[in-house]
């Protein structure tokens, strides 16, 4: 079963209804207790990452999160929140994946936000890929990014210069795109986490 | 690479489509989420649904059909018609909705684009602009193109983008319903001075016309109804022959 942080960043509908879709089954994580009530958990998450952060922190569930060996998985604002930082709002993160979260430049002479469909590059063999294949098509929509690393980068996209679609450290896996809107390829990377 | 979208746009009316649906094996012509559904399958990249439902009363069959599709459609899709306030986006998006699009309302009331940017983040917010070359220039239009403002399309285009428009979807009316192809001109000048998507519409009427909009403009997106709905245009053949084109697209 999964548990859905459930702090109030953004609207989890379309999270719930491809899990149901995909006969997963779910429940919210309100408090530090149910936690142990779930074999996953995923941190999802739309807006701002300050804000975002700010409403992690009211909820008192970030102790439990870093404390975490299950595996986590972050989805868009929900992946820039396991960093340590946001050039959004100049906003300190969790720091469970040592990485910076910064804004697309206009040097690189790219629409803000990156909206829409791009394609991924699996590395290091994170095990959300399995079955998904290289310059497959995923549903991006951000203006920050977290920047590409040979370590901890689970997949990279090209928007002007190289960032991590993906990112893991240990148990705590995430993605920049929008699985839940990313068709079958999409359902294909949640099945997998819920398959670690 | 980003692809170019390719995005059919269904009008609804208390819940259900409206205008024929010319699709073999469909069960219900009129059942938004089945023609989403085939959509999807058929590899739209993102879908527009138009609610032209008259009464405030009847918004809340909009709704309900709002999360039946986010329920079941596995791809992004927008909501416009009918937004004036905060509470109708809020609504909008608890319901599923990727991204809401604002047109008469924002112009009538530009702050709004800056409350709703405030609230939701710009990738919520899509403009819509209905445009018209008239001697004095590119005219905004209202109510559907019925109604000539005194604002310059460029100018307002601007505006809304510094107010925190995250998309922008311009309706050339000029074109809207010829089938003569897309208004690649006057897209070219909007998406050359917006650093924000921008999605073309009005005039699709054949392949070569998305895959002339794609070359002579930077675009991110084309829209189009009818020729989607009667089945003029394939969606799986349209995104070959782009490709084909060398036109980024996700297949």
């Amino acid at each position: 079963m999964i548990g859905i942080v459930n702090y109030g960043a953004g609207n989890i509908f379309s999270l719930t209804s491809a899990l149901e879709r995909l006969g997963l089954s779910y429940g919210m994580i309100n408090t530090e207790a149910d936690f142990d009530k779930y074999e996953k958990i995923i941190i999802p998450g739309v807006g701002h990452a300050g804000t975002a952060m700010q409403k992690l922190k009211e909820t008192g569930l970030v102790p439990a999160i870093k404390a975490l060996t299950k595996p986590v998985l972050g989805i868009c604002v929900g992946m820039q929140l396991l960093t340590n930082f946001s050039e959004e709002g100049n906003s300190d993160l969790l720091g469970i994946i040592p990485l910076k979260t910064l804004r697309f430049k206009e040097e690189v002479s790219k629409k803000v936000p990156h909206m829409g469909w791009n394609q991924i590059k699996p590395i290091n063999d994170s095990p959300i890929f399995t079955g998904i294949a290289d310059k497959t098509y995923f549903y991006f929509v951000h203006s920050y990014f977290i920047e590409f690393n040979t370590k901890f980068t689970a997949a990279i996209c090209e928007y002007g210069i190289d960032f991590s679609a993906a990112i893991q450290k240990d148990n705590f896996y995430a993605v920049q795109f929008h699985p839940e809107k990313s068709g079958e390829a999409g359902e294909r990377l949640l099945k997998n986490f819920a398959n670690l | 690479m980003l692809s170019k979208r390719i995005i059919p746009c269904l009008d609804v009316k208390d819940g259900r489509t409206v205008k024929g649906v010319n699709f073999v094996d469909l069960r219900d012509a009129g059942d938004p989420v089945e023609l989403a559904w085939q959509y999807s399958q058929q590899g739209a990249d993102e879908l527009v649904f138009l609610d032209i439902t008259a009464t405030h009363e009847k918004r809340k069959t909009t709704l309900e059909m709002v999360k039946a599709v986010a329920r079941q459609i596995n791809i992004p899709f927008t909501i416009g018609g009918g937004i004036s306030e905060i509470k109708d986006a809020e609504a909008l998006l608890n319901a599923g909705a990727d991204k809401i699009s604002i047109n008469s309302a924002a112009v009538r009331r530009p702050e709004l684009i800056d409350e709703l940017a405030k609230a939701f983040g710009i990738q919520f917010v899509v403009v819509a602009v209905d445009t018209k070359h008239l001697p004095e220039g590119d005219i905004v239009h209202l109510n559907g193109g019925r109604l000539a403002t005194e604002i310059q399309t460029q100018n307002w285009i601007k505006e809304a983008e510094n107010r925190g428009a995250g998309e922008i979807l311009l309706t050339s009316m000029d074109k809207d319903g010829t089938k003569s192809g897309f208004d690649n001109v006057l897209l070219k000048e909007i998406n050359d001075m917006v650093s924000i998507p921008v999605i073309a519409s009005g005039g699709a009427g054949s392949q070569q016309d998305f895959i002339d909009v794609f070359q002579k403009t930077n675009v991110d997106a084309a829209l189009a109804a009818s020729v989607f709905h009667y089945g003029e245009i394939l969606i799986p053949e349209l995104k070959k022959l782009l490709q084909e084109n060398n036109i980024p697209v996700r297949l």
